[in-house]
């Protein structure tokens, strides 16, 4: 589930607000959005992608809190790491022309 | 659980709009759907109860399509897919599906969308990268014109006793409600993952399924919603493919076997019951140890999610052992849905009309999963066609005046029928539906005795529900998903009993093995009493 909206990379953009299809987060005037509803959160990862300046976390466990510091997530560069293996940017999308997923079904048969 | 800062207590204005077709889901089908009644020069309201562009089951995965090109091998490979249908798919909803879907795919990549290329220089379009195909749809949605409410839930269609007029829900970001009159109404509004917490699936909770059986549409092959996928524990990645390559293990590391004394790996295939055993007895553990190097780096490029939650926790699932878990998909990779009564995706119901998994898709594959090609062809062609279905029912309905006398049809969750009780919880009567319903033991491995105590169970949760249950504002989303998740839960377990045999993902341990008898489907309608009826499968031709 979501843990951790970055106060010190926020930008207050409030992108997540919009495209968290479950809805969890609430934005707040002048401040970081706050997750208003965790326990909806259906652990999608997709508000980090979206995110401008990765400063979101997604844990994953999907049943339930699972705490972690913002200190642990920045020193094992977890912060935009599920935005860089798919090949998106500072929120923009990116990297379709490189899925190799073709190959793996061809070794799946 | 509501939040401190955007939900205001009191109730803001609703907004009202009018529209010649409303799209409600916000998925690849209901994306489709907009796009062809915009095609058509019909006036498209698109709302979702997310956002369009990461809700529902495509958004967050990788999907692989069902891209068979024109020539001479396409009636073959459909032959050789029914073949696996249990014999209740129709061969030429099949065809037509493929040719729809091809062409839709080769539109996308005329659109811009970057497919990958093959080792030859062909491009690769059988494969759909969730994320960004859905931010594809989005864009292009938006380009056609067409008004897209985003947190805009249904809760409820609308009627003038002739025909559907529209439907009506709640802004669920401003507290406001909002209501379309339309000339139709598409259902995209995805399946029943009966609150699983799998990908994009929280918010797919049968609302559709609801709404139209409240219109008087019927519902087919919800028997079949036996289908589950592994994902590492307590995570949300019921992604099966790497685990063609894992082996299996019990808690004290050793291998699992199965009844031949043989290592159970390849859990996608025959070996997935061995599996569902396991986990009724115990932990269950495994390791992709079957992957090469080479496909290693494959399945982390290609299919990235599946090892987010693995890098999260500090695993390498190609060395270490982790610990796994089927998680139930109800009819989101199971087959059940609205039944389809025209080829252009009618219901029955004169201007509601149904696309991608909100629909059965028995049509294309029977008593099997379509996850993993099937349904995100299906979601293409369906969305196409009942988009082109209902523009050109608001042309022929074009002289009909709106404010025709609209009533709302929605019941249980919103007008109780007896006293509201506030001592019921939406998240406790959803607990009590899904111990019926989830347990492997109880839905992946079935029998009559198991199914007819859950059915009395669900009997007195239907009765609450739908005597007492209310809620206002925001809150009547939760509690109409209550409501769907419920009733498609009985649905479910009624058809499940009337499927006096086992097929496909309908595995009844006291009736092994087909019964030809039960060649024909499962229909189920009313929302009260349910009633059960049955359907020959044609094979010579579409129903219309
Ligand atoms: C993890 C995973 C992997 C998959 N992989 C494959 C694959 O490889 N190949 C394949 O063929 N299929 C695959 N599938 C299945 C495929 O994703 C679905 O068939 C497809 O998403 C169906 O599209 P849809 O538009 O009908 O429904 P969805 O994509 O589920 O969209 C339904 C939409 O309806 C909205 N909605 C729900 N209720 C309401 C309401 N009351 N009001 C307004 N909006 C509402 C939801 O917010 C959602 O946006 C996979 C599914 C999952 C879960
Ligand atoms: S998307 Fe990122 S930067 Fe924008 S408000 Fe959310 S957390 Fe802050
Ligand atoms: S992981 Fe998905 S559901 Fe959870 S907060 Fe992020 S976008 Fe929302």
């Amino acid at each position: 589930m979501i843990e951790i909206v970055s106060a010190s990379r926020c930008i207050e953009c409030d992108i997540c607000v919009k495209v968290c299809p479950a809805n969890v987060f609430d934005a707040v005037p002048d401040s970081a959005p706050i997750i208003a509803r965790q326990d909806d959160c259906q652990t999608c990862y997709l508000c980090e992608i979206y995110c401008p300046v990765d400063a979101l976390y997604v844990a994953h466990r999907a049943e339930g809190h699972f705490p972690i510091t913002e200190a642990e997530v920045e020193e094992r560069n977890l912060f935009g790491s599920y935005a860089r293996a798919l090949g998106w940017k500072r929120g923009k999308a990116g990297g379709t022309e490189h899925d190799p997923t073709h190959r793996i079904r061809v070794a799946a048969v | 659980m509501s939040s401190s800062y955007q939900v205001k207590s009191t109730i803001n204005d609703p907004l009202h709009l009018q529209a010649d077709v409303l799209v409600l889901g916000g998925g690849p089908s209901g994306a489709w759907a907009a796009l062809a009644a915009a095609e058509d020069g019909a006036r498209v309201v698109l709302a979702d109860k997310g956002y369009l562009g990461t809700s529902g089951a495509t958004a967050p995965s990788n999907t692989g399509t069902w891209c068979v090109p024109p020539g001479e091998n396409r009636g073959q490979a459909v032959e050789r897919r029914w073949q696996r249908t249990g014999g209740l798919a129709d061969q030429r909803w099949m065809l037509r599906c493929v040719d729809q879907a091809y062409e839709n795919l080769v539109k996308l990549s005329e659109w811009g969308y970057l497919f990958p290329h093959e080792d030859d220089g062909q491009l690769y379009i059988a494969n759909l990268r969730g994320p960004d195909y859905m931010r594809f749809m989005r864009r292009r949605v938006l380009k056609a014109g067409i008004t897209v409410l985003d947190h805009h839930p249904a809760l409820e269609l609308l009627s003038n006793g002739d025909a559907i007029t529209g439907a009506s829900g709640v802004d669920r970001q401003r507290n406001r409600d909002w209501s379309v009159e339309a000339k139709a109404v598409v259902l995209a509004t995805g399946g029943c993952a009966f609150h699983e917490r799998i990908l994009g699936a929280t918010g797919l909770t049968g609302d559709g399924y609801l709404m139209a059986a409240e219109a008087g549409a019927h519902l087919s092959g919800m028997e079949f919603t036996g289908k589950y996928t592994l994902a590492p524990y307590e995570t949300s990645l019921n992604k099966g493919l790497p685990y063609r390559w894992a082996t299996f293990y019990r808690e004290d590391g050793s291998p699992l076997l199965d009844a031949n004394g043989e290592q159970v790996s390849n859990g996608i295939g025959e070996r997935e019951k061995d599996i569902a055993k396991a986990l009724i007895a115990g932990p269950v553990f495994a390791r992709l140890d079957h992957a090469e190097p080479a496909l290693q780096d494959w399945l982390r490029r290609g299919q990235p999610n599946c090892f987010v939650p693995h890098d999260r926790a500090g695993i390498d699932p190609f060395k270490d052992l982790f610990r796994i878990t089927l998680r139930a998909e109800g009819t989101v990779r199971g087959t059940g849905g609205i039944m389809l009564a025209t080829a252009d995706c009618g219901t029955g119901v004169p201007g509601l009309y149904v696309a991608g998994d909100a629909a059965s898709r028995e049509n294309m594959t029977g008593a099997v999963s379509g996850g993993g090609a099937v349904n995100s062809s299906w979601a293409i062609a369906s969305g196409w066609w009942s988009g082109k279905g209902a523009s050109t029912h608001a042309r022929k309905s074009a002289r009909k005046a709106f404010r025709s006398m609209s009533k709302p049809l929605g019941e249980a969750g919103l007008r109780p029928a007896g006293n509201a009780r506030a001592d019921l919880h939406p998240a406790e009567i959803m607990e009590a539906v899904r111990a019926e319903v989830i347990p492997l033991e109880k839905n992946y491995f079935r029998d009559g005795t198991t199914l007819h105590t859950s059915s009395e169970r669900l009997e007195s949760l239907w009765n609450d529900v739908r005597q007492h249950l209310h809620a206002e504002g925001v809150e009547r989303v939760r509690s109409r998903e209550t409501a769907s998740i419920t009733a498609s839960a009985r649905w479910s377990l009624a058809s499940a009993l009337a499927r006096n045999e086992s097929r496909g993902m309908h595995r009844r341990a006291d009736r092994p093995g087909n019964d030809p008898a039960f060649a024909r489907r499962i229909l189920v309608s009313g929302v009260d009493a349910i009633s059960i009826g049955e359907a020959q499968i044609s094979r010579e031709g579409i129903a219309s």
